[in-house]
């Protein structure tokens, strides 16, 4: 008799399940794929681009159209005078031609002076020039006598000339370039930028975990009113960022701010403070800011631990006569390290993402530009979106190494 | 450290920070009130430390302590000075709530110290006290004036806000005129039709959102396949991502298809911020369903998917209240995106309404009424379903 033995490899169940998870999974991946990874890819391919805000199209043909001599009556000279330039000072546009309707009853003064890329056919004026390099301009002006028929019809110049041509887009064509990171990284601008972006980080993140700590300890017991405090501390996290980001510049305004007002009454200073202009106060406000704002979250998240710790380990400590510093110190603390610790990792990762809060309150200015603001000033605010792209490749590289770190640390935790 | 263990030491030193404490948070609750000068003094410590002593010899004894300070806070040198601004009501308000609060505060903290030494449990029982009683003030206190300035400002008008910045009182006279800036907002500013957007867009960010985080997040939670694993990490990578890194290509893609300015590229492109982190909170709540119901069903002859819309579903709508709860809380407050992409006035969502509005043409109580008016409907539904929003926000995301 054979002994049985437990099938190996994919059936047709397993077959079965792997191929509805991928259909269950598709839609997702379809979408995320195209808003984060296509993104992603654009963005690297963009940061080895040498270009602009300005440059984002390719590079067109410009014409005008007019009718000069001012001919009045039948018999009358006049000129059809085309200016065509190339939109781009530099790129070459292949192919460029010319069409646009031909205006009835006018005859050419002179059919050979015609310029020879030009031909008039079935009503039609047709030019080929060919390819233009960049910055090339033409102006074709045509000698022409009217009769009643082009005085009674209208402005000839109200038929636009179509015109064709191909440019190079630079998004599109094969040219790199190492400029934009030589840009970046040579400025000693970068490193200033980015000892910002560390300390706002460093400090943002382990202040909002100590205070989350410390308002997480007032809570963890119950008495009247538990709810409505915890209701109340989460109140920075849940508002809109724009609508306390606001409310901060207000209350902290140099000239009619409250608590400048408020600091003056009490003899603290003699004169006002410009909280958000000033070096390097302003880094310290908009630190303190990211604290206040995000303290609740890290508050709740502790809160959850401490609830789930046995409270028999806090009587068995009672009975061994510990002191209440001794049970946090020794009991509460090494139970909250875990949770402390996967809270470091991820806040921190995303307070060096962080860009809506230093945008709205300082715009990056005095001293307070991180990475992420960085971005949006080159790209934006001076026009270099290569440049842009450069600094958002690093935020990515940087993004990349921390969360290789954070798996490593999660894996061991397991925990959240 | 031992010397500290001391009744004569602890109790005095706890009275002159408590009192130091109180003295200054009436001095600036009174003055946001009022608008009249309070400040603390320094006699706050000297006054504190002969309060914490005195709570060494009893209730009786600190009560008369406490109705010195009050007596001593009219004639001008207590804890806390009061210009010549402030009125007499204002005055017996303020001196009797730093007395009281004084009082009561020592009363709690020195309730097991006694003169001569103590044990280092009384010691760190007073010491905990005190640290308490200071938590409950300094948090409530960062957490309600930044929102107590943003509702007073909209009440008020620019011109008594120039004159006094900390006169935060309310003139009732002028009745319903109190919220014209509301009404200009809503009538000139078009913030009926921001509201209104950002209302939609939000709901409907929810809906699509669920619509494509559900099966997936059934799939990398429950479902065996290759990859399942790399998957999760995966969801987790892609949550972490910034917006700004994509913000970029997305201005430009948006730009070239012509999606720049319109309601439907908003839509579009916000439930793609928000699926990863409903996939992530999903995943999470369904690992900690219990399989073995779900495979009851299957051996009843349930599909997948049906047992998915008739077992798993039905148990994890609290996940989904949350989830839905949390995800209307992203789509509410976006607003880089909002930012880049909108440019048409009458296209504005309330974010990038109330960033319009930051220009020195406007006055700033219309800013303010503007944030009220954005921060309202997020507070009122977050309060309303607050053990829903908690839960939600411990499910599994971190992020800001």
């Amino acid at each position: 008799m054979s002994t049985a033995i437990p099938p190996t490899g994919r059936g047709p169940l397993a077959r079965r399940e792997a191929r509805l998870a991928w259909g269950l999974l598709l839609p997702t991946l379809t979408a995320v794929s195209l808003v984060v990874i296509l993104p992603l890819l654009a963005v690297f391919w963009i940061a080895f681009k040498p270009v602009g805000l300005a440059e984002l199209r390719p590079p067109t043909i410009m014409a005008r159209e007019d009718v000069r001599g001012g001919p009045e009556a039948p018999g009358d000279e006049a000129t059809l005078r085309y200016r065509l330039r190339n939109s781009s000072q530099d790129q070459q546009i292949r192919g460029v031609t010319l069409t646009d309707a031909w205006p009835e009853g006018v005859t050419l003064v002179d059919p050979g002076a015609l310029n020879p890329a030009c031909e008039i056919t079935d009503g039609r004026l047709m030019c080929d020039f060919g390819d233009w390099e960049g910055g090339a301009r033409e102006t074709l002006a045509i000698d022409v006598t009217v009769d009643q028929a082009f005085l009674d019809a209208p402005d000839p110049s109200d038929s636009a000339p179509v015109i064709t041509g191909d440019g190079d887009n630079v998004l599109t064509n094969l040219e790199f370039t190492f400029e934009n990171f030589a840009q970046i990284f040579n400025g000693s601008e970068f490193w200033g930028v980015l000892g910002v972006t560390l300390f706002y980080t460093v400090f943002g993140t382990l202040g909002a975990l100590v205070m989350g700590l410390f308002a997480a300890l007032l809570l963890n017991k119950s008495f009247r009113g538990q709810g409505v405090l915890r209701g109340l501390y989460l109140f920075p996290y849940v508002a809109p960022v724009i609508a306390v980001a606001f409310a901060w510049v207000l209350l902290f305004d140099p000239f009619s701010g409250s608590m400048n007002a408020l600091l003056i009454q009490m003899g603290v200073t003699s004169e006002a403070i410009n909280f958000f202009g000033e070096r390097p106060l302003a880094l310290i406000m908009v630190t303190l800011f990211e604290i206040w704002r995000y303290f609740p979250l890290s508050f709740l998240f502790i809160l959850a631990r401490m609830q789930s710790i046995d409270t028999d380990m806090y009587e068995a400590a009672d009975m061994d006569g510990a002191s209440p510093f001794q049970k946090f110190r020794f009991l509460s603390l090494p139970q909250l390290l875990g949770i402390l610790s996967v809270l470091f990792l991820l806040r921190f990762i995303w307070t060096f993402n962080k860009f809506d809060d230093i945008f709205l309150l300082t715009g990056g200015n005095a001293g307070t530009r991180v990475l992420t603001v960085n971005v949006y000033e080159q790209a934006f605010a001076l026009s270099n979106i290569g440049a842009g792209a450069a600094v958002a490749v690093v935020i990515f590289c940087c993004l990349l190494v921390f969360s290789a770190f954070f798996f490593k640390v999660m894996s061991r935790e397991e925990g959240l | 450290m031992k010397a500290a263990w001391n009744g004569y030491v602890t109790a005095p030193v706890i009275g002159a920070l408590w009192c130091a404490v109180i003295a200054v948070t009436v001095a600036v609750a009174m003055s946001f009130a009022t608008g009249a000068p309070f400040r603390p003094s320094w006699l706050a410590l000297s006054w504190g430390a002969a309060a914490g002593f005195s709570a060494l010899y009893g209730a009786l004894v600190l009560w008369g302590a406490a109705a010195a300070l009050l007596v001593a806070g009219l004639l001008g040198f207590g804890p806390m000075l009061s210009g010549d601004g402030a009125g007499l009501a204002a005055q017996l308000v303020g001196h009797g709530g730093v007395a009281l609060f004084t009082a009561l505060g020592l009363a709690k903290m020195c309730e097991e110290l006694r003169p001569g030494p103590a044990t280092r449990h009384e010691f760190e029982e007073a010491v905990i006290r005190f640290l308490t009683g200071f938590g409950y003030i300094f948090f409530t206190a960062i957490v309600v004036i930044p929102f107590y300035v943003m509702v007073m400002t909209s009440l008020k008008n620019q011109a008594a806000l120039m004159a006094n910045p900390l006169d935060f009182s309310l003139d009732l006279t002028r009745r319903w005129h109190l919220f014209d800036s509301y009404v200009e907002l809503l009538t000139q500013y078009n913030f009926g039709s921001y509201l209104w957007t950002s209302f939609y867009v939000s709901v409907l960010t929810v809906v699509i959102t669920l619509a494509f985080a559900i099966p997936g997040a059934y799939a990398v939670a429950r479902l065996r396949f290759r990859g399942q694993a790399l998957m999760s990490r995966s969801v987790l990578l892609i949550y972490m991502v910034p917006m700004i890194v994509l913000a970029l290509p997305i201005y430009i893609a948006f730009s070239m298809a012509g999606l720049r300015n319109t309601i439907f590229g908003i839509v579009l492109i916000y439930p793609v911020t928000t699926i990863p982190v409903a996939l992530y909170m999903l995943q999470g709540y369904f690992r900690g369903l219990p399989a073995e119901i779900e495979e009851a069903g299957l051996m009843d002859g349930l599909s997948r998917l049906k047992v998915i819309w008739k077992i798993t579903l039905p148990l994890s709508l609290p996940a989904l209240a949350s989830v839905s709860l949390y995800v209307f809380m992203i789509a509410w407050n976006e607003f880089l995106l909002a930012f880049m992409l909108l440019d048409d006035p009458g296209k504005f969502t309330l974010t990038r309404g109330i960033a319009s509005l930051n220009s020195s043409e406007v006055p700033r109580q219309h800013l303010m009424a503007g944030a009220v008016i954005a921060t309202v409907p997020i507070m009122a539904i977050f309060l309303g379903l607050e053990r829903f929003m908690t839960k939600g926000l411990t499910a599994g995301s971190v992020k800001g």
